[in-house]
């Protein structure tokens, strides 16, 4: 008796199914591999929204003038960093920002107004560089990773972002694409995660 | 709420309903000090420069609460007819002055920066003097600037010798 092609074909087939049925690995195994993955990434992500925003970026320059609004124009009046992050001799930054935002003028303000320092420059560079920056004690003022979080879950400066106050015009200045409360989650699990860099 | 503080050397209490009124509108409306020009209100222009404690402010972006016992200085106290400052007497000889309206702020700017830089270049007024003139009055301010520094230091050293 001569056997059908189409009967060896459809034995071969359930051979294979039953061969690949037997060999794929729980789903679950994935899942929580795939979880943890992704939750890493997440809080670095969160993180790196916030701090590339112009509310955070805009006073953290890499040419030493201080930017202004979403578009991060050159502060007005030609004011730069000076000596001390604080503007200029007699004109620095306490000349018109005081430690709150002012409703009248519009002008914004938080409790000691002024620019990053130099070494904390992140203007122009990628992710994974302001990163590097954030981490590196001889870029970030010499913090540890506690005072750096710390730092940017704390200092009333940092979280002015969520406060930013009207523009001259009365408009709300936009905030950060992440809440705070989820930006403050984010650095502590990134940090708390060992502060791994993605793309390293 | 009454706020305490001290107006050209004379202690003021002034009873504001908004702590956040901005000082210049306590210097001119309350203490009726009207040297302390309104410009811009957004803290742009300079025209209401006045110090407090010896730093130049912008009085129109400055809420009066803010300054609660500190030492507020306007164009009025810079000096007198009989006894006038470095910086008055220099705007007066070299006629600065063309519709004057934003002057007082650029003279109260100019002393608090003769104040830190007593013997500014020109790159030092360019960085430290950014009020605005409508005038176009800063050229003849530039040299007001240099001479005001010239005389303060001729005072310094003339006080010095009588000493």
């Amino acid at each position: 008796m001569k056997l059908q092609p189409i009967y060896i074909f459809l034995a071969i087939s359930v051979v294979g199914l039953l061969f690949a049925w037997a060999n794929t690995p729980k789903i679950s195994t994935y899942e929580i591999v795939a979880k943890e993955s992704q939750n890493s990434n997440d809080d670095y992500d969160k993180m790196m929204d916030v701090l590339t925003h112009p509310r955070c970026m805009n006073c953290h320059p890499s040419d030493h003038i201080p930017k202004q609004g979403d578009d991060s124009h050159p502060h007005y009046f030609g004011m730069a960093r000076g000596e001390d992050d604080h503007g200029f001799e007699a004109t620095n930054c306490n000349t018109c920002h005081q430690s709150e935002n002012n409703l009248n003028s519009g002008v914004p303000g938080a409790p000691h107004w002024a620019l990053a320092p130099a070494s904390m420059a992140w203007e122009g560079l990628t992710r994974a560089e302001i990163a590097e920056r954030l981490l590196d004690k001889s870029t970030n003022g010499n913090r540890s990773h506690k005072e750096l979080v710390e730092h940017m879950t704390e200092d009333d400066l940092v979280l002015w972002a969520w406060e930013p106050g009207i523009h001259a015009n009365g408009e709300q200045r936009t905030l950060p694409p992440v809440s705070k409360e989820d930006f403050k989650k984010a650095v502590e699990n990134w940090f708390a995660n060992g502060a791994v860099i993605p793309s390293k | 709420m009454e706020i305490s503080l001290t107006v050209n050397g004379v202690l003021k209490t002034v009873a504001v309903t908004d702590v956040n009124t901005p000082l210049l509108w306590i210097v001119r409306d309350t203490l009726g000090l009207k040297g302390t020009k309104f410009g811009c209100g957004k803290a742009a222009c300079g025209a209401c420069t006045l110090h407090v404690d010896g730093e130049a402010v912008r009085s129109c972006s400055f809420p009066v609460k803010f300054a609660e016992g500190k030492e507020v200085t306007t164009i009025e106290g810079l000096g007198n007819r009989d006894n006038p400052h470095p910086v008055q007497q220099a705007w007066i000889a070299e006629i600065v002055p063309q519709c004057g309206y934003c002057q007082p702020g650029f003279m109260m700017a100019t002393a608090a920066l003769l104040n830190k830089v007593p013997n500014p270049t020109d790159e030092d007024i360019d960085k430290n003097i950014i009020n605005v003139c409508r005038c176009g009055t800063y050229y003849r301010m530039r040299k007001a600037i240099h001479k005001a520094a010239d005389l303060q230091l001729n005072r310094e050293s003339n006080e010095s010798k009588e000493l």
